[in-house]
């Protein structure tokens, strides 16, 4: 059985970080943002999950479970953050949630 | 070690510290309930207060005259200053020169404090005032009582604040204001030379423990080139020029004419300006070892008591007169006390605060009865309004003029006696300002009291005797002012000269040590101040009483030298020129060119720097989240590549 070699997840793994960072910095609906951001962790779980088990050890896997509880923490209080902005001006354009600039 | 001198006798006691304590609780009572329980209980704790710390300094003083001679009260009251070798202790001493000094400072103080219930009664500042007159008696206190020279400039510090606090009393009349300043700041002056003096002393003294003492100073003095002590001595006296007013520092006394009128009789002729004779009296060991000091000091005293006189002359303000006066009799002090004659400076001193006192007390029941008028030339016939008034203030003129009988004349002559023994120049000059003190004190007393009433008919109406609360005092000191002189009278005459022989374990060198001129001569030199005070009394008789056009014939014929003594010999022109000017002007460049330039200029200048690099960084703040992020980005591939490429 012919097993997919690790670089083949590890180079998927750089193209998810790169789409999602990538639409972290040109897109400017806060929800995209978001969600390029949940891209990107996931990119980095699949190559913890790959070198885990290249490796033939659990430390990869376990990590991946740390990161998936943060993020799911950290979906809630963005969701709650943009909902907040969306509140209060009406938009969830990064360009227009400016009150602290100069 | 603390040495003592083998004459004098070290007794502790523990009631000293009342003397000067007493007064203190009276300022605290002024300033923190003074306002609140009303003025009848400010005018009962501020007399009483200082009537109290007189009982206790009688107590001392009799404690001092009936105990062994040379016996010296002391207490200790905490350690001051224990800085390595140096530990100047917070002490108290009560010898006979002390203990006659407490007794005028608490008696005529006291007095003073009586009379000032009326006087100041309708001042809205009352409590206030009674919070500074107390407040100098206390320092006033301390400073006779230091045990030694640091307390004593303690003290010394303390009236000269008290002094400008009371001179600038009606503070929101612009003109007092200064007059306080110009006293602080002439002051200043001569206390920057005190203060340097101290130093010196105290580092030529070299290693060893220092206390300062007056006993201290005294002993190692000895062990000092004659260069240093003179030097301290005259550093010393230059402090005294500016607290005791005399030439040339003597500007600022006439001006501090602008406070009450017993703040004048106290501080500026009772009390605080005599603190300069005292001084030099109480460290008269250190002056006998140096002396053209003391040549120094009786010079200027004597051109002091001249110069003062002359321009007493033609002042028509009543309290400038007796300013005048009392910088001249200031003079008559420090010649007394430059000539060797410690006691008898001291004995003027005793007499002086209670004739010039009862002159300024009798001149602020004048301007009391006159409404606030202090123009002699509007004055005039005042003894008819003015009987008890009237009857002190003669008595006070004739103890001043030198007539025999009164006070005034017991010490001058003891001065001028000494003075003749050992400056004859001297003796000519104070004799010249004997009979000019005779005239224009007698001028003054006939142009107030005498002839016709020039006041306009509404002061007149209103004329009246002061109450009894202030001629009591007035009474009191015009029977001091006569029974005064009799403690020194000359040595040919009933119990002779007590007071110098009561001073003597104190002050050294009684009357009797520096050769005292035999009978015949002393008679002759009495005779001759008696004839020039008699002499003066008898021209101001003429021309003010018999033929009263001959002042403004005089003036007229000699008016370039009546103009030069009008306007005081021009010597606030001159210091205006010469210091004022020139430092207010350097002042000004200084604030121009350096504050506003230089010192704001760094300032401003290291703010407009930050400033400006904010403006150019604070593009980097977009406040774009995006941006941040690409900037992270930018910089993690940047450290990534680093390491990577390092290897």
């Amino acid at each position: 059985m012919t097993t997919v070699p690790a670089s083949w997840y590890v180079v998927l793994g750089i193209l998810l970080f790169t789409i999602g960072a990538l639409g972290v910095l040109v897109r400017r609906n806060l929800i995209i943002v978001f969600m390029a951001i949940e891209l990107m962790l996931n990119a980095v779980n699949l190559v913890f999950v790959a070198f885990a088990r290249q490796q033939q050890a659990m430390d990869g896997q376990v990590m991946v479970f740390f990161v998936m509880t943060v993020a799911a923490a950290e979906a809630a209080v963005g969701l709650a953050i943009i909902l907040a902005v969306f509140r209060n001006r009406e938009t969830v354009n990064a360009d227009e949630v400016n009150l602290l600039r100069w | 070690m603390h040495e003592v001198q083998p004459a004098v006798v070290v007794e502790n006691v523990t009631f000293l510290w009342w003397i000067p304590l007493l007064p203190a609780l009276g300022v605290l009572f002024h300033i923190f309930l003074g306002r609140r329980v009303g003025k009848t209980a400010v005018s009962v704790v501020g007399p009483s207060v200082v009537a109290a710390a007189f009982i206790v300094s009688l107590v001392a003083f009799i404690r001092v005259w009936l105990g062994p001679p040379g016996l010296v009260l002391q207490q200790v009251l905490w350690s001051w200053l224990p800085v390595g070798s140096l530990d100047v202790r917070f002490a108290l001493q009560v010898d006979a020169l002390s203990a006659v000094m407490i007794l005028v400072v608490t008696g005529v103080g006291f007095l003073i404090h009586l009379y000032s219930v009326v006087y100041m009664h309708d001042d809205p500042g009352y409590a206030r005032y009674f919070a500074y007159l107390n407040l100098f008696t206390v320092a006033m206190l301390v400073l006779v009582m230091a045990d030694n020279l640091l307390l004593l400039f303690v003290g010394w510090e303390g009236v000269g604040l008290c002094s400008y606090l009371l001179i600038g009393f009606w503070y929101d009349n612009d003109a007092n204001a200064s007059a306080g300043k110009k006293a602080f700041i002439v002051n200043r002056v001569g206390d920057a030379a005190f203060l340097v003096g101290i130093f010196w002393l105290f580092w030529s003294f070299g290693p060893g423990s220092h206390t300062f003492s007056f006993s201290e100073i005294a002993e190692r003095g000895r062990q000092l080139s004659p260069a240093v002590v003179t030097g301290v001595t005259l550093l010393l006296f230059v402090g005294a020029t500016g607290k005791s007013a005399q030439l040339p520092l003597y500007v600022w006394l006439p001006d501090a004419m602008a406070g009450p009128t017993p703040v004048s009789a106290l501080i500026h002729a009772a009390t605080m300006v005599t603190a300069g004779v005292y001084m030099i009296a109480r460290l008269h060991a250190l002056y006998e070892l140096a002396p053209i000091s003391l040549d120094v000091v009786a010079t200027v005293g004597a051109l002091t008591a001249v110069f003062a006189a002359t321009i007493g002359l033609v002042q028509t303000d009543i309290k400038k007169v007796l300013a005048y006066s009392t910088i001249s009799q200031l003079g008559y002090m420090f010649l007394a006390v430059g000539v060797g004659a410690f006691s008898a400076g001291i004995f003027h001193l005793l007499t002086h605060a209670f004739f010039k006192a009862l002159l300024f007390l009798g001149s602020g029941s004048v301007i009391h009865a006159m409404g606030g008028e202090q123009d002699i030339r509007k004055m005039g016939g005042l003894r008819r309004y003015l009987p008890v008034t009237y009857a002190t203030f003669l008595v006070g003129t004739l103890a001043i003029a030198g007539v025999p009988g009164f006070a005034g004349f017991f010490s001058k002559d003891m001065i001028l006696a000494r003075a003749y023994a050992e400056a004859p120049m001297l003796w000519g000059l104070a004799l010249v300002g004997a009979g000019l003190t005779a005239f224009y004190m007698f001028r003054l007393f006939f142009l107030v009291f005498l002839g016709e009433c020039r006041a306009d008919a509404h002061t007149r109406a209103h004329l009246h005797e002061s109450p009894r609360t202030m001629t009591i005092p007035l009474v009191v000191l015009a029977v001091l002012s006569v029974v005064g002189g009799y403690v020194g009278l000359p040595e040919f005459l009933a119990w002779g000269d007590r007071f110098s022989a009561f001073l003597a374990p104190a002050v050294g060198g009684s009357a009797h040590a520096g050769g005292h001129p035999h009978l015949a001569l002393e008679v002759a030199l009495m005779g001759a101040s008696v004839f020039v005070a008699l002499a003066g009394i008898a021209v101001a008789y003429r021309f003010y009483i018999q033929a009263p056009q001959t002042p403004q014939q005089l003036a007229a014929r000699w008016r370039r030298a009546y103009q030069l003594l009008w306007n005081k010999y021009y010597v606030d022109e001159l210091y205006a020129a010469l210091f004022v000017r020139p430092i207010v002007q350097l002042a000004h460049v200084l604030w121009r060119q350096f504050d506003v330039a230089v010192v704001d200029g760094a300032v401003n200048g290291a703010g407009g720097v930050v400033q400006e690099t904010g403006r150019w960084l604070r593009r980097w703040q977009t406040g774009n989240v995006q941006h941040y992020a690409l900037s992270l980005l930018v910089g993690t591939l940047l450290l990534l590549g680093y390491f990577l490429g390092r290897g």
